[in-house]
């Protein structure tokens, strides 16, 4: 049986799942019924000089069915008083010693205004700080969240005052919203902090209403950027993620963020280099019991493959993880279509015709039958991704014989032929 | 003593008469319902419903288009191969056709609602109560449809869109042929069949003369002579007879007429039927005649079939709908002779078959199935006799089909025909596709 405890950055929680910095966290009433559905932590939602909130806040896209595909929202921080936050805090965290309590916190980039805050918060016996330099919107307009996130020198800066004034361990949220994002981990890393989390929301515009003509959601008529997130982000997550376990290696704690809703994208966050995950929008989406697959799916997968902790893959995708001049220019595949499990929608031929190489028959003899032109398939997966029977179209190897050749070797390199000249 | 037949008016409450009669075989769709069954489809290429939609619908545009929400765009991919979208969508036998061949009964033997997405995307373009379609500059040309059924007012819509003058005649009182007349009220409820016909009839250039017969108010020689082209869409309005002793006993007739009379009633409850009803026959007409007399009140409806359950004529899908309804459905009997007291009906008797051969044949073992009401339903025939009766000129017709080119044209110049008259699937799909064809063929034919 696995054994899914976390110590990350020295919080200790019972799994490796947390709720995100978010509406679900808002409040007592909230952590104490994610806690009982068995979430392992929270990171409470942002903390600081309270704000108005705006009706409405939400809006997502449905795509071919499926609801909630991407989620955005235009919510600040906590509209609840400093106050009623931190005592509420304490007060969970007596009644649940063993679940990890993360207070997220967001103030003006003042060092008195920070120190006056941990302060606080150092009483409440959370086991961590999160430093919200992350949400892109509203608060970023006030010199806060993404803000400071975007300049890196203000993320060391402020990450040195906080790791000088909190008694518990300092993970600094990271914005997405930057060119590269190995520049504001670097100014976490120099100032101190125990751990990263990533990724927060991505600056965005949901939609459009065609009949008001507002930006979506829509505050009577006007409509104004929000922050993405939910199943459609979880792409840019892995990314970033990966990027800042490539460059740091395993001994920066770094808690993954970004459409996870299963525990197969949590898998993949931690074998992108996460030490723990944190959820939001599927917990929004579909309610806090969700835990309880994603604790049973990881375990028993973990059982499995013969992971015991989290730490036995944790990371192991990174090696892998290359830039694309490493890649082997001599691996070749192409498609194979099994005719017995093809139900004959053709999406493979006219994907692979339309728009690809051409590598797909339609008919033969006047009926349908959809075939691999070997000679003409680059093995680009087109097919393979859009038949909708699992397992129907597989890409094979082709044993071409030829070796492991990166790009700076392969005689098709411009500069190689130049060299040979 | 005669036992007393029983057959009586009346029998239900005006709520069962209502449930029976008045709500839908199948529940709409409505937009969100819509909306989850669309995204089901996958947006095939060469699309295997598309080759077995006789009228050709583009299946999956329609169905992409009723995604996006554009009903309208929906609607009209629908009704311009098919001015009978509306219809066809009730009444096609899609677990046959377009659902069938679906790649998703394939892959999950769960086709996309086809028919009921095209059901969604007409009624909702039929509520706007627009009028898509425009008529070419008049050519001058005058076009005589006999029957103002799917074929005849599918081929007239086409043909007045190519700016013929259109003039369809009718031996009933109203237009509409069998969606009218034949089939079962519960499949086309709140006169759809007739606003369906205001509909078709609203692109101009049509005008409908009811009440004039081939034969007797009409002759296909002076059409002939007084129409550039004549379109005969007559349908098989001939009734198969049983052919055994007591076909004239009260009580036995052709289903066709007992629903014929049930579309038209103002009101069912004056509709008497027996208690125990014998529908002979196996097709869909035998089905729609059992299920209707049950939803009448008749407390034992018993369909009987000299074959099979998949030989039938009515698909499974009807078979099971008859059986949720009650009716009892004895398959390999064949009737012996009807019988009577007193020229009143007291039952059928019947000879249980089998195949030998490849032949049917009876096995000696008879029964009597008691019956105040015998409805027949063993085919309809084209009754060719008004056609060809003294013309000048004879119409080649074979095996009660009149015969035709593939594309409408029959034996004698300028005649066209399509529909249940000539050979092939006696369908309405099938029928709006003849007219379609004929209505081109015409056109071509007369532009030369």
């Amino acid at each position: 049986m696995a054994d899914l405890r976390n110590n990350f950055a020295g919080i200790r929680s019972p799994n490796p799942f947390w709720l995100a910095s978010g509406p679900p966290t808002d409040k007592a009433y909230n952590v104490e019924r994610a806690f009982e559905a068995g979430w392992g932590g929270v990171i409470w939602k942002t903390v600081g000089e309270p704000v108005v909130n705006v009706s409405s806040r939400y809006g997502a896209n449905a795509y071919n069915g499926t609801r909630v595909a991407g989620f955005t929202n235009i919510e600040l921080i906590s509209d609840r008083s400093v106050e009623i936050n931190l005592r509420e805090i304490k007060e969970v965290k007596k009644r649940w010693p063993d679940r990890a309590v993360v207070v997220s916190l967001m103030v003006p980039c003042e060092e008195p205004i920070w120190e006056s805050i941990l302060h606080q918060v150092n009483e409440t016996g959370c086991d961590g700080v999160e430093l919200n330099f992350g949400c892109p919107h509203g608060m970023s307009e006030r010199g806060m969240g993404a803000a400071v996130g975007q300049v890196p020198e203000y993320v060391a800066m402020v990450t040195r005052w906080a790791k000088q004034h909190s008694r518990v361990p300092v993970i600094v949220k990271l914005t997405p919203n930057v060119n590269d994002v190995l520049f504001p981990a670097q100014a976490a890393v120099d100032g101190n902090a125990d751990a990263v989390s990533l990724i927060n929301t991505v600056a965005s515009v949901i939609g459009v209403d065609l009949d008001t003509m507002s930006p979506l959601p829509e505050v009577n008529g006007k409509g104004s950027h929000g922050g993405y997130c939910g199943p459609a982000v979880k792409p840019i997550a892995l990314r970033m993620i990966g990027d800042i376990a490539r460059e740091f290696g395993p001994d920066l704690r770094i808690s993954g963020i970004g459409g996870i809703s299963t525990w197969h994208d949590a898998a993949e966050h931690i074998a992108m280099g996460a030490a723990n995950v944190q959820v939001c929008t599927a917990a929004m989406h579909q309610g806090f019991k969700i835990v309880e697959d994603m604790i049973d799916g990881l375990s028993n997968w973990m059982d499995s493959k013969g992971y015991r902790t989290l730490d036995d893959f944790r990371g192991h995708a990174i090696p892998n993880y290359v830039r694309w001049e490493n890649l082997d220019m001599n691996y070749e595949i192409v498609a194979r279509i099994d005719q017995d499990a093809c139900i004959k929608c053709g999406l493979c031929h006219i994907a692979c015709e339309d728009t690809a190489h051409q590598a797909i028959t339609a008919r033969t003899n006047g009926t349908r039958r959809y075939e691999v032109i070997d000679k003409e398939c680059v093995g680009c997966n087109l097919c393979m991704l859009v038949c909708p029977v699992e397992n129907c179209i597989t890409m094979e190897r082709v044993d071409n014989g030829k070796p492991y050749t990166q790009w700076s070797e392969d005689p098709r390199n411009p500069a190689n032929r130049v060299a040979a000249e | 003593m005669a036992e007393q037949r029983d057959i009586a008016a009346g029998r239900l409450d005006q709520a069962a008469y209502l449930a029976g009669f008045s709500i839908d075989a199948k529940v709409p769709l409505d937009q969100g319902r819509a909306l989850i069954e669309a995204s089901r489809c996958y947006f095939c290429y060469d699309a295997p419903c598309v080759e077995a939609c006789p009228t050709g619908i583009d299946i999956p545009s329609f169905i992409r288009k009723i995604s996006t929400r554009n009903t309208r765009g929906a609607a009209l991919d629908i009704l311009e191969p098919n001015i009978f979208g509306g219809a066809c969508a009730r009444v096609c036998p899609v677990e046959e056709l377009c659902e069938e061949a679906c790649v998703r009964d394939a892959q999950e033997t769960k086709p996309v609602s086809i028919g009921l997405l095209q059901r969604f995307a007409t009624d909702r373009f039929f509520e706007t109560g627009e009028q898509p379609f425009a008529r070419a500059p008049a050519t001058g040309k005058k076009i005589a449809v006999v029957g103002a059924g799917p074929a005849g007012l599918a081929g007239a819509h086409r043909l007045a869109r190519l700016g013929h003058a259109v003039t369809v005649y009718d031996a009933r009182e109203k237009a509409g042929g069998l969606n009218e007349y034949g089939i079962a009220a519960y499949k086309v409820v709140d006169g759809f069949a007739q606003k369906e016909v205001d509909f078709i009839l609203g692109v101009g250039g049509i005008t409908v003369e009811t009440g004039k017969a081939l034969g007797k108010d009409l002759t296909l020689d002076a059409l002939r002579r007084d129409f550039d082209a004549v379109f005969l869409a007559v349908g098989q309005a001939g009734v198969r007879a049983v052919g055994v002793s007591g076909e004239d006993i009260i009580g036995v007739e052709p289903a066709v007429d007992f629903i014929a009379r049930l579309r038209q009633a103002a009101d069912l409850a004056a509709l008497p039927v027996g208690r125990r009803v014998v529908v002979i026959g196996g097709g869909n007409t035998a089905i729609d005649a059992a299920i209707q007399s049950r939803r009448l009140g008749a407390g034992d409806v018993t369909m009987v079939y000299r074959r099979g359950p998949d030989d039938m004529g009515a698909t499974d899908h009807e078979q099971e709908f008859a059986k949720t309804d009650g009716v009892k459905i004895k398959y390999w009997a064949k009737p012996v002779r009807f019988m009577g007291t007193d020229g009143a009906l007291t039952g059928v008797e019947f000879e249980s078959t089998r195949i030998t051969g490849g032949k049917i044949e009876g096995t000696g073992d008879t029964f009597v199935v008691p019956a105040d009401m015998v409805l027949t339903a063993v085919g309809q025939m084209l009754v060719d006799d008004p056609i060809t009766k003294n013309a000048k000129e004879p119409l080649s017709v074979v095996g009660g089909r009149i015969v035709t080119d593939g594309h409408g044209r029959t034996s004698l110049k300028g005649v066209y025909a399509g529909g249940d008259c000539v050979e092939g699937k006696d369908l309405t799909v099938q029928a709006v596709e003849d007219g379609k064809n004929a209505a081109l063929a015409i056109d071509g034919d007369l532009r030369g």
